[in-house]
């Protein structure tokens, strides 16, 4: 069983995903803004946050800011109906382990959840399409370039993210293990977690796509 | 006015103020009567008196250094036009010519005396009257009450302040008269001029900031007012809009998916989208051509795009190709969601159109079927791209389109 605390504003919207989600997965508690997620968190202590980007108070990366500055390991996926690129690279490098859009499927975010309680990485289609293009449209000199960019394969493996293939479908198609998909994705979060490009921030404000 | 079917009020009706007969009009220039805009007649009005004196004081400031052109100039500049219907009526061109051979007369009688040199003084004392006097009639009734009690307030205040601009001004304007007799010396009456300026400066100053603070103020009040009611206006037509519809359709959850999901995306383009033309890039073109089909057929399309570039002639027969592989996986292949990849490199541009539907098997569709190998794979060869389709029954499709960048 994942123990997960639903973190959102809207109410409607947390007994709705409380409703869709799988067996393995248990509820332990819901929080509707910054203040009461935080303290749900340390009381509750769930495997896995599912965040709202957009709540009063300063949204999910104000909850992320004071969670994780306190040093917890708890683990966190970013629930959004935004999809606004300085949203999602925003939570992702305060240190969300993943991005999904609110009109996922139950299924769906049954296993995303338990994916990032495993430790590895969630991308949706979106999110890949983000990093791909904040990673490539750059040619200016990298300070760290193990950091600032992303091998052939991991560029695969985002690509097939971007057309809509699920892990085990991309394994398929790259004739490797789920595992391995699943350790370059970790591996893609991580440098846009810690990459020092500026350009990467600057991308994402300057991009107001959907 | 457009049909409205929503029980609501409408929003812009809302946003209206009543009009109320001022007590004090602005200064608008009236079309009827006018000589050459309407200046004179519309501060004529203002003051009630008679035009014809305000008139003769155009003409006079004129010939004084031309002061009144630039007044009469001024207040043109700043004033507006009175509302009217119909054709503007004609001048009056013998008053015209009169006040015209007037101030010529005057300016040649001034020029034989010499008595039309004011000096730096009057330009100054103009320049800053003609300022106020514009601020002054822009303003709205209630608003000029509140500088009138401001300036008051400012100068009680200040007591040691409006003393010493006093002082200043007194001394300016003896020294000035005391210099007036003697021609010759031309550096003290400046210096004199200056004091006065000075000493009105420093009377008026904190009054002048508050008015233009004041001034800034009401301009950002007014903008901001005109976001809301432009925002009250948009959701009013377009998710109000929808609501009602989609409560009119509630037993047909084809249309009210459909009606849902044409808002959401209208929505997000109206607060995400950098207002950009729609057909002049390969993405939003991409995310133009999905609207429709989402529109048509009611399966949601999810779009990633990766860099973008200018359309040209083979992007845009790609286009066409990318419309028929959408519009066959929303028909044919009962799928909940189709996904399209944009992505733009250096030399070419891919799109992956692709569904986790029926599939189905590429040797049994017959020759003659239009839809994959004429639309699709057919167009994209003819423009010289390529195309693939990847299918199998049970296992979903996906249509790869390939075309190469035109350098330019």
């Amino acid at each position: 069983m994942v123990k997960v605390l639903i973190v959102d504003d809207h109410r409607l919207f947390r007994s709705g995903v409380r409703a869709e989600l799988g067996p393995q997965i248990e509820v332990v508690g819901e929080a509707e803004d910054v203040e009461s997620a935080v303290t749900a968190i340390e009381s509750l202590k769930p495997d896995v946050v599912l965040l709202d980007v957009h709540m009063p108070g300063g949204g999910g990366q104000e909850v992320l800011r004071r969670v994780l500055g306190s040093g917890s390991a708890v683990r966190f996926l970013a629930l959004s109906v935004s999809d606004a690129a300085e949203d999602v690279i925003g939570v992702i490098r305060g240190g969300a382990r993943g991005y999904v859009t609110k009109t996922i499927s139950g299924r769906e975010l049954t296993d995303a959840i338990v994916r990032v309680s495993d430790g590895d990485a969630v991308f949706s289609p979106r999110l890949a399409g983000f990093v791909l293009d904040a990673f490539a449209s750059t040619e200016a000199p990298s300070i760290d370039p193990e950091l600032d960019s992303l091998t052939t394969r991991e560029r695969e493996v985002l690509r097939l993210i971007a057309r809509g293939y699920a892990y085990k479908e991309i394994a398929k198609e790259l004739f490797i293990s789920v595992k391995t998909v699943e350790t370059h994705v970790s591996s893609v979060l991580r440098k846009l977690q810690l990459s020092n490009r500026h350009e990467l921030s600057r991308w994402a404000t300057a991009r107001r796509l959907v | 006015m457009h049909f409205c079917p929503c029980t609501c009020d409408d929003a812009r009706e809302m946003s209206e103020t009543p009009t109320i007969p001022e007590a004090y009009p602005r200064l608008v220039r009236p079309l009827r009567g006018r000589l050459v805009a309407g200046v004179a007649q519309g501060a004529a009005a203002q003051l009630r008196l008679d035009p014809v004196v305000l008139r003769l004081a155009f003409v006079l400031l004129t010939v004084l250094d031309g002061l009144g052109l630039l007044a009469y100039a001024a207040l043109w500049l700043f004033t507006s036009n009175e509302q009217s219907e119909g054709e503007p009526p004609g001048r009056d061109w013998g008053q015209i010519a009169a006040y015209a051979v007037l101030g010529m007369a005057l300016t040649a009688f001034g020029w034989l005396t010499g008595a039309s040199t004011g000096g730096i003084g009057t330009w100054s004392i103009a320049l800053g009257g003609i300022g106020t006097l514009i601020l002054w009639q822009q303003a709205e009734p209630d608003r000029r009450q509140r500088w009138m009690t401001g300036a008051v307030r400012q100068v009680r205040r200040s007591w040691v302040r409006a003393g010493i601009g006093l002082l200043l001004i007194v001394t300016g304007a003896t020294g000035f008269l005391a210099s007036q007799g003697q021609l010759n010396q031309v550096p003290p009456q400046l210096l004199f001029t200056g004091v006065v300026a000075g000493g009105m400066v420093l009377i008026a100053a904190p009054w002048l900031a508050a008015l233009w603070k004041e001034l800034q103020k009401e301009r950002r009040e007014r903008i901001r007012q005109e976001e809301r009611a432009e925002m009250a206006a948009h959701v009013h037509d377009s998710v109000l809009h929808t609501l009602t519809l989609i409560q009119r359709n509630a037993n047909d959850p084809f249309e009210v998916t459909r009606l849902a999901r044409s808002q959401e995306r209208e929505l997000r383009n109206w607060l995400y989208q950098p207002k950009a033309d729609a057909d002049a890039t390969m993405a939003a073109a991409v995310r133009r051509v999905a609207a429709e089909i989402e529109d048509e057929h009611g399966v949601p399309i999810e779009i990633v795009c990766v860099g973008d570039c200018d359309l040209h002639d083979g992007l845009r027969a790609m286009l066409q190709a990318v419309r028929q592989a959408m519009v066959n996986a929303a028909k044919y292949a009962e799928a909940p969601v189709i996904s399209v990849y944009t992505e733009v490199e250096p030399e070419e541009v891919t799109v992956f159109v692709r569904d986790r539907g029926k599939g189905f098997n590429m040797d049994e569709v017959p020759d003659d079927r239009m839809g994959i190998r004429q639309s699709i794979i057919g167009r994209m060869e003819r423009h010289g791209g390529s195309a693939r389709v990847k299918t199998e029954p049970g296992e979903g499709t996906e249509v790869m389109l390939t075309m190469k960048r035109e350098q330019s």
